[in-house]
């Protein structure tokens, strides 16, 4: 545990280089994923090849993602944006399937009735539909940050700085307690994105907190 | 029911009209349905009209083409002789109440938010907007208690009251209700069709009211649209008219009024009950008071 205590500054430096390589992909992939998904849902000739076609994206194998995608985008492999990208493009993998999903759970009659009320389309997808999708794009985004965060650690081994270097470095001196901060690290750091995410939803969520139904026979109180 | 007449312009109530209109969606081997077919039919102003039908009868349809959530494949409908077709959806739906079965409520809003819906939706300043909500539940005999609620902590009845005072909140002229008391059960659902008479009394607008029940057209309408297949209109008229003279089988079937179903006045113990063909209680003559009965 000396190493542990030795190298404070370097564990603290990698998790705040590994949390700034994993927040952009997660905020990226849930805006991109947004029009991508709502398409899904609204054209059904859209839905296979759109949920399909993005879900394929996540078998692309992640160290020659990060290998090739550079030639693509003009970036230097250990560009923290070549990581960003690649990971921008699994988390969209993942979550155009969940915007499509929770789009489709929204009940009608609340759609219905908002056009009834003379919502336009815009504002009540943003008012009406968006939020009532939360719970599925919840679940959706949670999968993504934990996953996100777990492979930015891939990007170590090609030299970008994250808490993945713990291991490879570890590995390669034979430094146990090294290996096992950045894993545990790797973990806590995805736990840590995952119950902000939750907090969030408690916060901008409330319906969702109240009891259950009461006794459906009354008439006003 | 305490009556917070509604502030703003004193617009009249509007008179609609269908003009052949007629409703094709495809069916299933591709070929077009008609779910309306060429129906021509007037709402009087300030009055309660309702089209009654069993499912399939395009009742639901035909509402629905008052504010353009449904579009007539040929056909025209007019508020006050200006056809919808020309006039701006989004605009349109804000000037119609619109109430539907299981409320429709938004689940995500707060019941004084979802009264405030559309003042909101018009740049009402949410303030006033709440305001106009709290004096709307008092009208529909919600406790004002209930205003940080959210839909699904009500009940039916409480739910549809809610659905009810949103659909008057920017005090519609005209309004659209679709089966608004099916899901509630049938003493509150009394209770509620009651109290709509007095509001629509007080309110003065036009009530356009979809149901697939006799009692509850007898009952609300001013006047009764009973709609057969497609909605081919079998009989109009007043429900007095209609019990009376029932124009065909089909129109006295549904109204429960074909000679199998005929009722009968018998006196049992000094009671006069009203009984069917069967010879089972359906209810009794008035006059005849429980108290009454005691003093016997």
């Amino acid at each position: 545990m000396n190493w542990l205590a030795n190298n404070q500054q370097t564990i603290w430096a990698a998790l705040w280089a590994h949390l700034a390589l994993s927040l952009p992909p997660i905020v990226a992939s849930f805006l991109i994923s947004l029009p991508l998904g709502w398409a899904a849902h609204r054209h059904r000739w859209l839905r296979f090849p759109v949920v399909t076609g993005s879900s394929l994206m996540y078998a692309i194998p992640s160290l020659p993602l990060l290998i090739v995608l550079p030639l693509i985008i003009g970036t230097t492999v250990r560009s923290s944006v070549n990581v960003v990208v690649a990971l921008t493009l699994y988390g969209i993998a993942l979550m155009v399937r969940s915007v499509a999903d929770s789009l489709d759970a929204v009940p009608r009659d609340a759609v219905t009735s908002a056009t009834a009320m003379g919502y336009s389309p815009v504002r009540r997808f943003l008012a009406v539909e968006l939020p009532l999708a939360g719970p599925g794009l919840l679940a959706g985004l949670r999968v993504v940050a934990v996953s996100t965060t777990a492979l930015v650690t891939v990007s170590a081994v090609l030299g970008v700085h994250n808490l993945g270097v713990l291991f490879t470095d570890g590995f390669q001196r034979g430094i146990i307690a090294e290996v096992v901060t950045g894993i545990v690290g790797t973990v806590a750091l995805a736990l840590v994105v995952d119950r902000t995410l939750v907090a969030i939803g408690w916060v901008s969520m409330p319906w969702l907190r109240v009891g259950a139904t009461k006794s459906d026979t009354g008439g006003a109180a | 029911m305490a009556v917070d007449r509604p502030s703003g312009d004193e617009k009249q109530a509007p008179r609609v009209q269908f003009e052949h209109v007629t409703k094709h969606y495809p069916g299933p081997d591709g070929r077009p349905v008609a779910a309306v077919d060429d129906v021509s039919l007037e709402m009087a102003p300030g009055q309660i009209t309702v089209l009654v039908g069993s499912s399939g009868s395009g009742k639901t349809t035909l509402l629905r083409c008052v504010n353009r959530m449904v579009t007539p494949t040929s056909g025209r409908v007019l508020i006050d002789g200006e056809d919808v077709a020309g006039l701006d959806a989004v605009q349109l739906r804000r000037t119609i109440g619109y109430v539907m079965q299981e409320s429709g409520l938004l689940p995500h809003r707060r019941v004084v938010d979802n009264i405030a819906t559309v003042p909101r939706l018009n740049g009402l300043p949410r303030r006033d907007a709440h305001d106009r909500a709290l004096a709307l539940m008092d009208m529909v005999g919600l406790a004002r208690s209930l205003a940080t609620r959210y839909p699904r902590e009500l009940s039916g009845g409480q739910r549809q009251r809610v659905g009810v005072a949103r659909a008057l909140a920017a005090s519609p002229k005209l309004l659209l209700m679709d089966e608004p008391f099916g899901a509630v059960d049938p003493i509150v659902r009394a209770d509620l069709q009651l109290e709509l008479r007095t509001m629509q009394a007080e309110l003065a607008c036009t009530i356009i009211f979809v149901t697939h029940d006799i009692s509850e057209a007898l009952i609300l309408g001013d006047h009764v649209v009973i709609l057969a297949e497609a909605g081919r209109i079998a009989q109009q008229g007043s429900g007095t008219d209609l019990v009376a003279h029932p124009a065909d089988d089909f129109v006295a079937s549904f109204l429960g009024v074909d000679t199998e179903r005929e009722l009968h006045v018998r006196e049992v113990d000094g009671v006069e009950l009203v009984v069917d063909a069967a010879g089972r209680p359906i209810g009794r003559l008035g006059g005849a008071s429980p108290a009454k009965e005691a003093a016997r």
